[in-house]
């Protein structure tokens, strides 16, 4: 029975959370946005007391079954083992608990956390790691697939798709995504839940408390023939059918044991009266677990070579070929609004990649920066940060883009724009241009004579900094390539205007 | 009665009332039940354009009969496209299709062809030349023009070499028509005409081609500058213009200077030429296609008159209905084009004052619509900066035409015709090649037979699409 729940449970959170993150059209997220709210760690980050002593309580009431059902990299897991179950039957031993290792990760977190080595926070969260193989591996094939039906909706004058580009929008997180889901996948169909008891610091929080749970599963020695069909079927490898002991530090209460008993040896429960021995068994061997752990740190720390393949664009007889726009080199990087600033964002980002993915105005990407490598940072080539769209704000789970309603973002400056001269056509040809200054959400932008005496000259931009926001706009619109003429310098800290 | 029955069934397309002539029986005897069922149920398909009806009308100086229907080159078929060479202009034209269509139009009376060098990136004359070098030669006459509006041709030598490089496509050694290539366009329309024709000698030398015979009739197509044009017909004592062309339709006859103030109404154009005698040959009767896709509610009122006839027939017949007019050019890449005209002109059914007065109204209605004078002719193309002018301009007339360019967004429609917009305007033109990017360097202006003011109207639908944009989130 319990069982079947968490399968129901868990498939349903699964589909839910997944669709959340491939979503790119803003609907599904007022429905599902919970999903990733809920999540532990961004919980935490975010220090939203009400989830993370909700989180704590349910698994102090019933063990750590937010693994099994909550968290979606967690499940993905079981999804890969079940898999590898039906190939090979019974195939789990038990093993000692690496509490040396588990206590390593979680303060290498809790440092990380605190230090502020934002690369390792982001490596080390579960629900991120998930949201990252989503979003670059999983993302483009559903954009595709959503592109497709939109061009047959196109064919029917039909407007009920519409298509989206698909592009690469950074190499290192698909690098680390696909890394994560090999390495994370060879683990699953291996050994289960090694991952989650090894690495995963909230694993290991999870799994400290799990211990005071309410609700446990529990031997009855009594019934139990020692047939060790429940330890070769726990994915945890937390039954020791010797001794009839179960390592609740390290059982996700999937249930799978109690259905395996045939003997009904097991069950889930409060404490009875008679209780079995406590034992911990802290016998740590089996290397090559040890040796897969240092694979998958090393994994994730080297990060592939890949080249982003540049796309031609098509050109033909009627059309000038328009040139890529090359990202200006910013002194400092633009977060976007809500995020308060670099600070704040740095802070609290796991680089889930949910904001990334539900950006309607390919702004945001993840950044390159050593420092914030993964966090999302914006670009204005393929659009500008517009002023009615809040979406990375609304779906953040983790409190590094705050909340805020486009009447904020209105009077928000996160960064000002800066004309370069050198690149503005109307100041080396003579062209009469004003692009940026007709397109300015605020109207920051006014256009002057280039030589102060000579009413004729050409018109160029100027930039009332104290009214922009830094939304991007001009530097959007601006003919100049691959170098805009105008373009958006971050502030470190945002501020209202 | 048996054998009735089984003319009926081997499939011959006849009409009921060729039905009833062979069954010889009169409307009284249908009465009469019969074991055939003398029912309304009779096999009658789309019927083939007659032969041998075409009308004619007559060229005042040479007496030739010249076909009420033109052949217009421009919008040659191409291969594995369903767009002609026009708007497709890198596909390979399919010259099997364009002979085929060739025979066809001559097989049904069409005697005028008219092509340029600058048609089909430079193409037209040549395939143009091979589908009429399988007829007699004095089976059509040829219209083509000296096009040479790139400033760089505006030498003696280059014209010359340009008429002379005609012939030589067209496979003929005398043009019947020639034409000035669309007088009135350019910056300054004047100024553009005299050092295009007049300051270079060429008219002088295509006049003494005329002598010679090599040119048999001589004339301008005239599109922009009305000064030009008026300046042209001024002198014709001195040059005796044969013919010109000019641009005539529904809405341009009363509404070209309401929709743009820089236009001139095809009725002074047709009045002016009437004065002289001037046959008028009619270029864009259906505005480029825009009187054939009509907004709903027009095509509703004209269909609703006229339920077995074609939109775009309505056109034709308005233009043919002019008896100044020599022929009416239509550029038809498709069969079904050819067909339709065909029909319309197997003979020409004038319009009667009343339909007149009908298609006037039509024309008042269109005007209100606001669409924008764009024939999709791609002259302002392309554009420096990368942006698709006339994809622009055929999204939002498209919007305009279907409801869907909303204003109120209180109203129960206004998300579904915002989506339509935004969504429809993403999937006709590129992101990078969209309003927003127009600087309004203006060099697409004077390119515009149309003489549409393009940035202007590119700035306003930019505001627009903001505008729709910052209604709301998301699409």
């Amino acid at each position: 029975m319990l069982r079947k729940i968490r399968i129901i449970t868990a498939s349903v959170i699964m589909v839910l959370i997944t669709a959340l993150l491939l979503d790119f059209t803003g609907i599904l997220h007022h429905w599902l946005g919970w999903l990733a709210k809920v999540q532990f760690l961004p919980a935490l980050l975010a220090c939203n007391v009400v989830i993370v002593g909700a989180l704590l309580l349910l698994t102090l009431i019933m063990g750590r079954i937010y693994c099994s059902v909550i968290c979606p990299l967690g499940i993905m897991q079981d999804v890969i083992s079940w898999f590898a179950g039906k190939r090979r039957k019974n195939r789990f031993t038990y093993s000692g608990e690496k509490r040396v290792l588990r206590l390593v990760m979680l303060g290498v977190m809790v440092v990380a956390l605190i230090s502020g080595a934002h690369v390792i926070v982001a490596l080390l969260a579960p629900y991120s790691s998930y949201g990252r193989i989503v979003n670059s591996l999983l993302q483009p094939l559903y954009l595709w697939g959503n592109n497709l039906l939109a061009s047959i909706a196109a064919h029917y004058e039909s407007y009920a798709f519409y298509g989206t580009d698909v592009w690469m929008k950074s190499v290192t997180v698909t690098a680390v995504a696909a890394i994560t889901l090999v390495v994370l996948g060879i683990l699953a169909w291996r050994n289960g839940r090694t991952y989650c008891n090894t690495i995963c610091p909230v694993g290991t929080v999870l799994g400290y408390v799990a211990k005071f749970s309410l609700l446990k599963v529990r031997f009855d020695a009594d019934k139990c023939k020692s047939c060790s069909l429940c330890s070769r079927n726990c994915k945890a490898s937390c039954i020791d059918y010797k001794s009839h002991t179960v390592d609740y530090s390290r059982c996700v209460t999937c249930g799978d044991c109690l259905e395996k008993c045939n003997f009904g040896a097991l069950h889930y429960g409060p404490a009875r009266k008679i209780s079995g021995k406590k034992k911990d068994a802290t016998k740590a061997e089996a290397t090559h677990d040890e040796v897969r752990r240092a694979v998958l740190m090393g994994g994730a720390i080297v990060a592939a070579g890949a080249v982003t393949a540049q796309v031609n664009k098509k050109v033909d007889g009627g059309l000038a070929a328009i040139a890529d726009k090359k990202e200006p080199k910013r002194s400092t990087p633009l977060t976007p609004p809500g995020s308060h600033g670099a600070r704040n964002m740095a802070a609290h980002c796991t680089a889930c990649q949910l904001c990334v993915a539900q950006c309607p105005n390919g702004v945001l990407r993840p950044s390159k920066g050593l420092k914030t490598l993964m966090q999302p940072t914006m670009n204005y080539d393929r659009g500008f940060c517009r002023p009615e769209c809040t979406r990375c704000s609304e779906v953040c789970p983790t409190g590094a883009i705050r909340k805020i309603a486009p009447s904020e973002k209105s009077s928000l400056q996160i960064g000002h724009a800066v004309w370069v001269k050198e690149n503005c056509l109307p100041a080396w040809n003579g062209t009469s241009c004003g692009n940026c200054a007709r397109h300015c959400p605020s109207g920051a932008i006014m256009m002057v004579p280039l030589d102060e005496n000579d009413e004729n000259s050409p018109m160029v931009p100027v930039v009332n900094v104290e009214r922009c926001t830094g939304c991007g706009s001009c530097e959007y619109v601006c003919p100049s390539r691959p170098f805009s003429a105008i373009y958006v310098e971050g502030h470190e800290q945002h501020r209202t205007i | 009665m048996e054998q009735d029955k089984k003319n009926i069934t081997t499939g011959k397309a006849l009409s009921r009332r060729d039905f009833l002539k062979a069954m010889g029986l009169g409307a009284a005897t249908l009465t009469i039940p019969t074991v055939v069922g003398c029912s309304d149920n009779t096999e009658i398909t789309e019927q083939e354009p007659p032969k041998g009806k075409m009308t004619y009308r007559t060229n005042p100086k040479t007496g030739e009969k010249v076909s009420l229907l033109g052949y217009g080159m421009m919008r040659l078929p191409t291969i594995e496209s369903n767009a002609s060479a026009r708007e497709d202009g890198d596909a390979e034209i399919d010259q099997e299709m364009v002979n085929r269509q060739v025979d066809y139009a001559i097989e049904h009376g069409v005697n005028y062809f008219d092509t340029s060098p600058a048609y089909c990136k430079g193409r037209s004359e040549h395939c143009t030349g091979i589908a009429l070098s399988r007829h007699k030669r004095e089976e059509f006459f040829i219209a083509t023009k000296l096009s040479n509006f790139s400033p760089d041709t505006w030498s003696l030598e280059a014209g010359v070499e340009m008429f002379q490089n005609s012939l030589k496509e067209l496979q003929v050694d005398y043009v019947d028509y020639l034409l000035l290539h669309g007088i009135g366009m350019g910056e300054d329309g004047m100024e553009t005409y005299r050092g295009r024709y007049e300051d270079n000698g060429l008219l002088e030398y295509l006049l003494e081609q005329r002598e010679k015979g090599v040119i048999r009739n001589l004339g301008f197509s005239y599109h922009g500058d009305i000064a030009v044009f008026d300046y042209l017909l001024s002198q014709h004592d001195r040059y005796h213009w044969d013919f010109v062309q000019i641009e005539l339709n529904y809405l341009d006859w009363k509404h070209a200077k309401e929709i743009n103030e820089r236009n001139t109404n095809a009725d002074y154009l047709y009045g002016e030429l009437l004065k002289r005698n001037i046959p008028a040959v009619i270029m864009e009767p259906l505005l480029g296609g825009r009187l054939s896709k009509l907004p709903d509610p027009l095509v509703k009122r004209l269909k609703t008159r006229d339920k077995e006839h074609s939109v775009a027939s309505w056109a034709f017949r308005y233009a043919g209905t002019y008896p100044n007019v020599l022929t009416v050019l239509s550029g038809m890449t498709f069969m079904e084009h050819l067909k339709d005209n065909l029909r319309t002109y197997s003979p020409l059914v004038p319009l009667t004052d009343e339909e007149m007065k009908f298609l006037e109204q039509i024309a008042t209605d269109m005007v209100s619509y606001n669409t924008i004078p764009c024939n999709d002719c791609k002259y302002c193309m392309p554009c420096p900066y990368g942006i698709d002018i006339p994809a622009i301009f055929v999204h939002y007339n498209k919007c305009l035409s279907e409801g869907n360019v909303p204003h109120d967004s209180e109203s129960a429609e206004y998300a579904k015709q915002r989506r339509a917009f935004l969504v429809g305007y993403d999937r006709s033109v590129p992101k990078l090649r969209q309003a927003d990017h127009c600087i309004g360097c203006g060099h697409c202006v004077p390119h515009c037979p149309q003489r549409i003011q393009i940035p202007r109207e590119l700035h306003r639908i930019s505001e627009y699409v903001e505008e729709l944009k910052r209604a709301k989130q998301g699409l």
